[in-house]
């Protein structure tokens, strides 16, 4: 059933939670109640005015009655069932998270919990199987045992040693011992879990975004102060690990580099003046389109700016950064659409890409996408060339039927068979 | 003449100890730590056998080994490798490029002294 599909539903609950009789509010609105009834149970439909009496007569907003649940809910609803690839009615996900939102958000948080859990997991089995700190400790415990067991296997072979020998043999033995010793302990420690307390961990790009999204993607003190503030604002941040600041470092200092070329103030007042042209922004900064859509990324929808998501990947397709807008949900776990036009840029370094893109579903949401791909790092002879490409989505409603990419969240919660990028059966 | 092993080691006890055991055992055993330099010193001698640690400093056993067999005047000298690592994947990777033997640490001194006299006599 669709979003509207259940506004009857929900009209329903809200008379009964406020003790109306059906027969009392039908009077109100000036309809009979057999028409209440059918609208009641998702028989009729309805809007304009008699929606706007009926949540009126039960003292709520009329949007409250008619929107579904946030887009964003519903594809992680939907995300969560094909990940656990369980017979749970997906396609009535809408209904459930419009009728019960807190469910709904339990699911969602218990998803992001599992797949924090599911990173955690891969991580320390990585750890174990490629951690050089973990492969230095265990090769110093075995070095010294072989050492010992070799030696020791000497002294009590039963073969003469003179004086000499024996004493610089039992000499060895202590030597390997104490270094034995320290290096198990070494182990120990390493090994030894951190206490915990009960919150989920969190691989270092999530903390990162979850850093970037407390603080709504914007620093007003490295606006203010620049590079200078990184430190302090990476100090106060509430990391655990070194990688998670080492990457928010990263993006801080690559924030206060793109607020020194394009001063906000000035950059504010540019982009209303070009109506958020990155390509005229990054003509008028001198820097370059990868730059602005970040900058872009940065202005706040509390300023009177429109909503724009940015998506950051390299080119294994790995997702670097985002930061979500509604309706264009990016998936942390798992791959996303490979039609995004973040991914598109790859095959076209350097050059600006600009799309209209739409989500599926009957409220298809349209956004324009910008995307650029470039190279970083030195370019060299004979060294591979690392790309990193940069995109971001702004919410749109354009005139007419301008034409626009069928995209998705992700292959798994997509309804669009016929795709030609589809990487697995959809569960929808 | 007494037949030389050239073992190349970081770990400067078991160095000792695999000498003692091999010298006792009759043969003349030449020490080498350095992995980055280590095919100066097989062009040097060249040894009769040679025992390889795949953890060293500079350069990585298998690289050596990759060496050795590539190199004509090596490459037919007997090469029993030590490491500290079993995988299944090590053992694979020392044989297929062309290890007579890999043993794996910790080793009793008969089993270097066993194997050391059997690729020996080979």
């Amino acid at each position: 059933m669709s979003v509207e599909g259940i506004t009857g539903t929900r009209i329903r609950e809200r008379r009964i939670d406020r003790g109306v009789r059906q027969a009392d509010l039908a009077a109100t609105v000036g309809i009979s109640p057999s028409y209440l009834n059918l609208i009641e149970h998702n028989r009729r439909r309805i809007a304009g005015k008699l929606l706007s009496g009926i949540a009126r007569a039960l003292d709520v907003a009329p949007e409250q009655l008619t929107r579904g649940a946030d887009t964003a809910v519903l594809d992680r609803l939907r995300s969560a069932a094909a990940e656990m690839s369980m017979p749970a009615e997906i396609a009535r996900a809408e209904e459930m998270a419009g009728r019960y939102p807190g469910w709904a958000a339990l699911i969602v948080g218990q998803a992001k919990r599992l797949a924090s859990l599911e990173e955690r997991v891969q991580e320390l089995s990585d750890r174990m199987t490629y951690d050089p700190e973990l492969a230095g400790s265990l090769h110093d415990v075995i070095s010294a045992v072989t050492a010992i067991r070799s030696t020791a296997s000497i002294l009590v072979g039963g073969e003469a040693l003179d004086a000499d020998w024996q004493s610089r043999f039992h000499r060895n033995i202590y030597d390997d011992s104490i270094r034995l010793a320290e290096s198990s302990e070494a182990l120990i420690n390493y090994l030894d879990s951190p206490k915990t307390d009960g919150t989920p961990h969190l691989a270092p790009v999530e903390e990162v975004e979850a850093a970037l999204v407390q603080s709504g993607y914007h620093f007003a003190d490295i606006e203010t102060r620049g590079s200078h503030a990184v430190d302090a604002i990476v100090a106060a941040a509430d990391m655990r690990g070194l990688a998670a600041k080492t990457v928010f470092r990263a993006h801080l200092s690559q924030y206060a580099a793109d607020a020194a070329a394009m001063p906000l103030a000035a950059f504010t007042q540019t982009a209303l003046a070009c109506a958020y042209d990155p390509l005229r922004l990054a003509t008028e900064f001198e820097v370059d389109i990868a730059s602005v859509l970040r900058r872009l990324s940065c202005l706040r929808e509390k300023d009177g700016h429109p909503p724009m998501g940015l998506a950051v990947a390299d080119s294994s397709g790995a997702l670097l950064l985002v930061k979500q807008v509604a309706g264009f949900t990016m998936p942390r776990a798992g791959a996303g659409c490979p039609l995004w036009p973040v991914f598109s840029a790859f095959s076209r370094p350097n050059q600006p890409l600009r799309a209209e893109a739409s989500m599926p579903g009957a409220n298809a949401q349209r956004f324009l996408c910008y995307a650029v791909a470039h190279p970083i790092g030195a370019l060299g002879f004979d060294v591979p060339q690392v790309m990193r490409a940069t995109m971001l989505v702004v919410f749109d409603q354009p005139e007419g039927n301008a034409p626009a990419i069928g995209v998705g969240v992700s292959c798994r919660i997509c309804p669009r068979n016929d795709c030609a990028a589809r990487r697995e059966p959809s569960v929808i | 003449m007494a037949k030389r092993v050239l073992l190349i080691e970081d770990e400067p006890n078991i160095i000792e100890a695999i000498s003692f055991i091999l010298s006792r055992d009759g043969f003349t055993v030449h020490t080498h730590e350095d992995g980055e330099t280590a095919m100066t010193k097989v062009m040097a001698l060249p040894p009769d056998l040679i025992i390889l640690d795949v953890m060293l400093p500079g350069r990585s056993g298998f690289d050596i080994l990759r060496d050795l067999r590539a190199e004509p005047v090596t490459t037919k000298i007997p090469v029993m490798m030590l490491t500290a690592r079993g995988q299944t994947k090590d053992r694979d990777l020392a044989l297929r490029l062309g290890a007579n033997h890999f043993m794996t640490k910790p080793f009793s001194n008969a089993e270097v002294r066993d194997h050391v006299r059997s690729l020996m006599e080979a």
